[in-house]
């Protein structure tokens, strides 16, 4: 580890149970990790304050009862609403994954701009599969031009989605016009070639304009329903067995981590 | 006892509840895709009259809390202000119903446990949001609401209410009926120390008790129970009579496995220790850590680290409801995972589910069971909740179908798990505190170990709703995190599960050496009002019990309350040798261990063994092999499994090497699952499993022998090393106090220990269940003989791991392992309805030699793709390689290695479907056949054809005429099958 890596708090909760990747990416990306309770962080907020980077993994936090991320999302809103702004406001990063992005929609942190004081209502959600079930299949993911600089160029993805609810909805088309307006829209859903997903199975879950991932207004804080901390080694990827057999070349390491380093460098302050 | 001394349920309800009650629903239908499945469920059922339908979710808070409060808890709760629209109605307001809308309500019964009411309750008190969430008597509930527009009869809807929204052992159904029960469960009366009537009894009496009391002990066991207490001059408790009932069942204690066995005239005494244990032992592998002894099996895997596995059934609770039933099975074998050595990190589950035709006639299915359908949505559903919510992945498993299963499904379910090797082992030690940690004790799962030991019958829908326990994954995944890092801190020194019999088996066990004193008023408990017994003998669910150094027991309970775990010191361990009970300073038990433990008196069981007769069918023609090509494909045991694998979260943790579907499209059938468990070790784990009730049925010895060839080809395939790979045996049988029952299960136990000693591979734990018999009036219905052998195999380097999709045309395929014409219990002769033929049995004298010579290839890099040959035999194997690969495949059956060929067989259709064992086709590039066929030395082994661009599978006959040509997209479609859940 770098003596200068910045730190990433990666906050769980019981039904958290992405952590163990997570951490793992992180460190392959060189960040200096913390794994944290969410309850010692609300007993303890100043944690946040020598924080570069803050990741809400996946899971199912409190086992997604009532609905994904909603009671993980009330308790940030109520514990730790006012130290998770500042932290955005003075430059900090945070992303979600899957739970955690659901935990970040509920929360109202990426329809808040810079500086306002509170969360907003809401006006997006992710709710249940359109398929009605919960799936895991893998999917692949393109970059798209937004507000989240440090994805900026990224290389199509492949990564998997496993939830039961990731469809990503908007209130009205005003919404979506919004997010657009603001360059919200951070990740879609392609097929392999990048080429658009033209729905199911490339689509896994009916998410509106192919939506995987958005940004807030600053681009610092993103949410994703695909797990590119499940995609690190030359192994993970579905096909490893058939490009080596049409390749005879290994792999080095699995696409995720470029993601991870992209991450980790930006919120290092370092441009990728 | 216990059973019948509990308080009865509350009465129907005369007024509407006396609570706030807030109705959330979607406001726009397109995201509410459960009333779609209610759609989908009336029209299976064929309930008409359905126009439309919503589903909603109630809430129920207590009158006491104020309006603003229950509108605070809707905004920031209950409803989503995206999608949902929320009424809130005033305790004892009836909700408003728009005209023309029948209401269905579905609600926990009261005292079932309901996690999502907990976690209603802790959110609100946490967030601050409702005050009185955090008083000791304060509890919410919740329920599910259909609303159904359209001219349905009521009849009609209390059907669909039955068989499809509701399961009635554990909810309540109201129908256009607001009067739902808002109260918790009645206390049961307090009572003083309960003496039974035992040594005196005569055997009439003896009988009633046991039956009376559930206790499922047998004359001889209550003979000697009484025998004991006439020697200690007094009655036995009622604590103490639950604890032995507890600790002498089959469940537990494995009677009949250990007992005396009169075969046809020749006793075996010890029938586990004279077949798996002694291939163990005989083995002696160096690198097995922990066998047969604790809660799963224990193998070396690196350096520094051991990985342990342990499958379970859990068929009884999963037939009375398959959603609980089936995530509890996995919620217990996760917990023995977690509770062997001094626990491990669980990495993987498996499930195995074996059901009913999924085509069975509605009024085939017997009253008292569900439809084949439901059970396996039920159970994939249970497995689904449990396993993702744990953040586990559900990685190998598989599907049977037979009409033995019609009244008595099968689900077995199993975990691996990965610990550090210092903590493979624990002692106990007297004077150590016994700390309780996990979920709260509740009346639910009363008389589990008991229960799965009888047979069923038409009512135990009806009288087992006690023994049905409720799952709450997330506590289990709380217990799961505290635990690592006590384990990691070293605060404690011994620690086991609550499973069967709860504290009773836990303590009971644990204690077995030194001696126990427990004050039952510390446990903590959902609710008040339950007696000693229960809380003794309660299977509540997420429960360990722990030893712990006093000094410890600060920092022990610091950590578990970290995470926002229960631990409670409960009592202590002695050096007495004696189990003494408490309840409020009262002695309700003081037991003897070693009798305990060591009384149960032997059963003698006869055995008898008459093979089905039946005359050897040969093998018949086919007019159009393609055709019968896809007819297998799509049998429900071959059939895709994806709209289940799909449904498990099988990527979580980030460890998949080898995913449980494979190939171009992911949706080919893998050999078995391979993990990398370590960021630190190149070594994974592959697992994978054997089972086949059509051999049991004919020939129970072969089938033992044939099941583990399966599992053991299975992780050979993908690159496990069978001289580092141990074995699992989980027996389910029918009632082996029948002689032919218990015949079947000899002749398989023997076929076990005849094959672990040839492949050396050792048994490292394994479990049985004895019971699986379904009455219907006076007919009893068993189970097809059921043996699941597990396979757990250490692979030396991941990145040599070989799929089983075609990868490159030009590429030559060689089948290995010879063909005999062993056809009977066939998938061809089940589609063809033929009974008999042989069975097959591999070749244990050359079969092990052949799977080394093909790892060696494999290591070696000269293969390209492996698939193993099982049901449905070459045609199915090379179908599923060809569009797994997206790629045609050319198959000459002349060029098949045969064995023992006789004419009465048709020379084309045996060599395309018959199961013979041993059996692998493999892909190898044009410019590694030397080195493959080096490896391969003298084990049968030929090229039978060649990968090809064409998309097609073309298969040549024994006189070299094109028997058929078939697109792989058709065959694809052929093996998505009929039923996607």
């Amino acid at each position: 580890m770098h003596p200068t890596a910045p730190r990433a708090l990666v906050l769980r909760t019981a039904g958290i149970n992405c952590d163990g990747e997570t951490v793992r990416a992180l460190e392959t990306a060189g960040a200096s990790v913390d794994l944290v309770h969410l309850a010692l962080v609300t007993a303890e907020p100043a944690r946040l304050d020598d924080t570069n980077l803050i990741v809400i993994p996946g899971g199912f936090s409190f086992g997604d009862d009532v609905s994904a991320g909603r009671v993980f999302g009330l308790e940030l809103r109520h514990a730790l609403s006012e130290k998770l702004c500042a932290f955005v406001d003075r430059g900090g990063y945070v992303l979600g994954v899957c739970n955690g992005f659901q935990v970040l929609v509920e929360s109202g942190l990426f329809e808040r701009e810079l500086g306002a004081a509170g969360m907003p209502a809401r006006s997006i959600a992710l709710t249940a599969n359109a398929g009605g079930r919960f799936e895991c299949r893998w999917t692949t993911m393109k970059a798209e031009d937004s507000a989240c600089a440090w994805l900026s160029g990224m290389e199509v993805m492949p990564v998997p989605v496993a939830h039961g609810e990731g469809r990503f909805v908007v209130k009205d088309d005003k919404v979506l016009a919004r997010l657009k307006s603001k360059r919200q829209i951070a990740l879609r859903y392609v097929r392999a070639d990048g080429s658009a997903a033209g729905g199911y199975p490339d689509n896994p879950n009916g998410s509106v304009d192919d939506i995987a991932g958005i940004c807030d207004p600053s681009g610092r804080v993103l949410g994703l329903m695909p797990h590119p901390e499940r995609n690190l080694t030359p192994w993970n990827h579905p096909h490893w067995t058939r490009m080596l057999a049409q390749t005879s070349k290994p792999r080095t390491c699995g696409e995720g981590v470029l993601f991870y380093r992209r991450l980790v460098e930006a919120a290092a302050g370092v441009h990728a | 006892m216990t059973s019948t001394r509990s308080a009865p349920p509350p009465p129907a309800q005369a007024t509407l509840p006396d609570a706030w009650r807030v109705e959330v629903f979607r406001a726009d239908p397109v995201n509410d895709p459960e009333a779609r499945e209610v759609l989908a469920a009336a029209a299976e059922l064929g309930v008409s009259g359905l126009r439309e339908v919503r589903t909603g979710r109630g809430f129920l808070l207590p009158s006491r809390v104020t309006r603003a409060a229950v509108e605070a808890a809707t905004r920031e709760l209950f409803a989503d202000p995206v999608l949902d629209t929320a009424r809130i109605y005033a305790p004892r307001a009836a909700p408003e119903v728009a005209s023309g809308v029948q209401r269905v309500l579905v609600a926990r019964k009261s005292g079932v446990m309901d996690p999502v009411a907990l976690t209603v309750q802790q959110a609100l008190a946490a967030a601050g949001i409702v005050r009185e969430a955090r008083d000791d008597d304060f509890f919410a509930t919740t329920f599910k609401i259909v609303e159904i527009q359209g001219r349905t009869d009521a009849r009609a809807l209390a059907l669909l209410a039955q068989k499809s929204l509701a399961n009635e052992t554990i909810e309540d159904v109201l129908i256009d009926d607001e009067r739902l029960v808002f109260a918790r469960p009645p206390a049961t009366p307090p009572h003083g120390v309960i003496h039974v009537a035992l040594v005196n009894a005569d055997e009439e009496a003896l009988m009633k008790i046991s039956r009376d009391g559930a206790l499922s002990l047998s004359l001889a066991e209550m003979r000697a129970i009484a025998l004991f207490f006439k020697e200690q001059r007094r009655e036995p408790t009622v604590c103490e009579l639950e604890t032995l009932a507890q600790t002498w069942s089959e469940h537990c204690k494995h009677k009949t496995f250990t007992g005396i066995v009169d075969f046809d005239g020749e006793l075996i005494d010890n029938l586990l220790k004279r077949t798996i244990k002694d291939a163990t032992l005989t083995l002696a592998k160096p690198w097995c850590v922990s066998v047969f002894h604790d809660n799963a099996g224990i193998i070396a895997f690196d350096q520094g680290h051991d990985v342990c596995i342990k499958v379970e059934t859990h068929n009884h609770p999963s037939a009375i409801d398959p959603y609980g039933g089936a995530g509890t099975g996995v919620g217990g074998v996760v917990r023995d995972i977690l509770g062997v050595g001094l626990g491990a990190r669980p990495i993987a589950n498996t499930d195995a589910f074996f059901v009913g035709p999924l085509d069975l006639p509605a009024d085939k299915v017997p009253k008292g069971s569900m439809h084949p359908r439901r059970i396996l949505r039920g159970v994939v559903a249970g497995v689904r909740d449990y396993g993702n919510r744990m953040g586990i992945p559900t990685v190998s498993g598989g599907v049977w179908v037979h009409e033995g299963y019609i009244g008595n499904p099968l689900v077995y379910a199993g975990t691996v798990g990965i610990m550090p090797h210092w903590a493979a082992t624990k002692t106990v030690a007297s004077g150590d505190a016994i700390v309780v940690v996990g979920g709260r004790t509740g009346r639910d799962g009363i008389h589990g170990a008991t229960f799965s030991s009888v047979e069923l019958s038409e009512e135990s829908e009806m009288v087992s709703s006690a023994a049905v326990q409720i799952g709450d994954a997330i506590t289990e995944k709380r217990v799961l995190d505290g635990l690592l890092t006590a384990r990691d801190k070293r605060l404690y020194r011994a620690i086991t599960d609550c499973g069967a019999g709860g504290l009773s088996s836990a303590v009971g066990e644990m204690s077995a050496d030194c001696g126990a004193e427990v004050d039952l008023e510390k446990v903590p408990l959902k609710y008040p009002g339950l007696a000693p017994e229960e809380i003794w003998i309660s299977e509540a669910q997420e429960r360990m019990v722990l030893s712990v150094p006093p000094a410890n027991v600060k920092e022990l309970l610091a950590t578990f309350a970290a995470e926002d775990v229960e631990a409670v010191v409960i009592g202590r361990f002695t050096s007495t040798g004696r189990l003494v009970l408490r309840h409020a300073g009262v002695v309700h038990a003081d037991l003897d261990l070693h009798f305990l433990h060591e009384g149960t008196p032997r059963p003698m069981r006869s055995a008898t063994w008459k093979a089905p007769q039946h005359k050897d069918p040969g093998a018949p023609r086919e007019s159009d092999h393609g055709a019968t090509l896809l007819a297998l494909l799509g049998r429900p045991d071959t059939q895709s499994k994806e709209w289940i694998v799909r449904q498990y979260d099988h990527e979580v943790q980030g460890m998949s090497v080898l995913k449980p579907l494979v190939g171009e499209r992911m949706d080919a059938p893998g050999n078995a699952a391979v993990l990398k468990p370590l960021a630190t070790s190149q070594k994974g784990i592959a697992i994978g499993c054997g089972a086949n009730p059509h051999y049991g049925v004919l020939d129970p010895g072969a089938m033992a022998e044939a099941v583990i060839d399966e599992a053991l080809r299975n992780v050979v395939a993908v690159g496990g090393d069978l001289d580092h790979t141990a074995i699992l045996d989980n027996f389910s049988w029918g009632n082996c106090e029948k002689p032919d029952r218990l015949g079947a299960l000899v002749l398989a136990a023997r076929g076990c220990h005849r094959a672990a000693l040839a492949y050396g591979t050792p048994f490292i734990s394994g479990k049985d269940s004895l019971n699986n018999e379904y009455k219907v009036g006076d007919q009893t219905i068993a189970i097809p003989p059921t043996l699941l052998i597990t396979a757990l195999s250490v692979v030396p380097d991941v990145a040599e791991v070989v799929s089983m999709d075609a990868k490159r045309a030009g590429s030559r395929l060689y089948l290995v392992g010879a063909t005999r014409p062993e056809l009977g219990g066939s998938a061809w002769f089940a589609l063809r309805g033929i009974a008999g033929g042989t069975v097959p049995r591999p070749d244990l004298a050359t079969a092990p030699g052949l799977m080394r010579a093909l790892h060696r290839a494999i290591r070696g890099g000269h293969v390209l793709a492996v698939h193993d040959l099982s049901e449905g035999g070459l045609a199915v194997a090379a179908a599923e390689m060809a569009f797994g690969g997206g790629l045609g495949i050319d198959l000459a059956l002349a060029e098949v290695p045969m064995a023992g060929f006789d004419h009465a067989h048709d020379p084309d259709g045996t060599r395309l479907y018959s199961e013979s064992c041993s059996r692998f086709l493999c892909e190898v590039a044009e410019g590694s056949a030397a080195a493959f066929e080096r490896e391969l030395g003298a084990n049968p082994s030929a090229c039978v054809g060649e990968v090809t661009a064409r998309s097609k599978l073309r298969v040549s006959s024994t006189d070299h005429s094109i028997l058929f040509d078939v697109g792989i997209e058709e065959l694809r479609r052929a093996h998505l099958g009929e039923f996607r859940g």
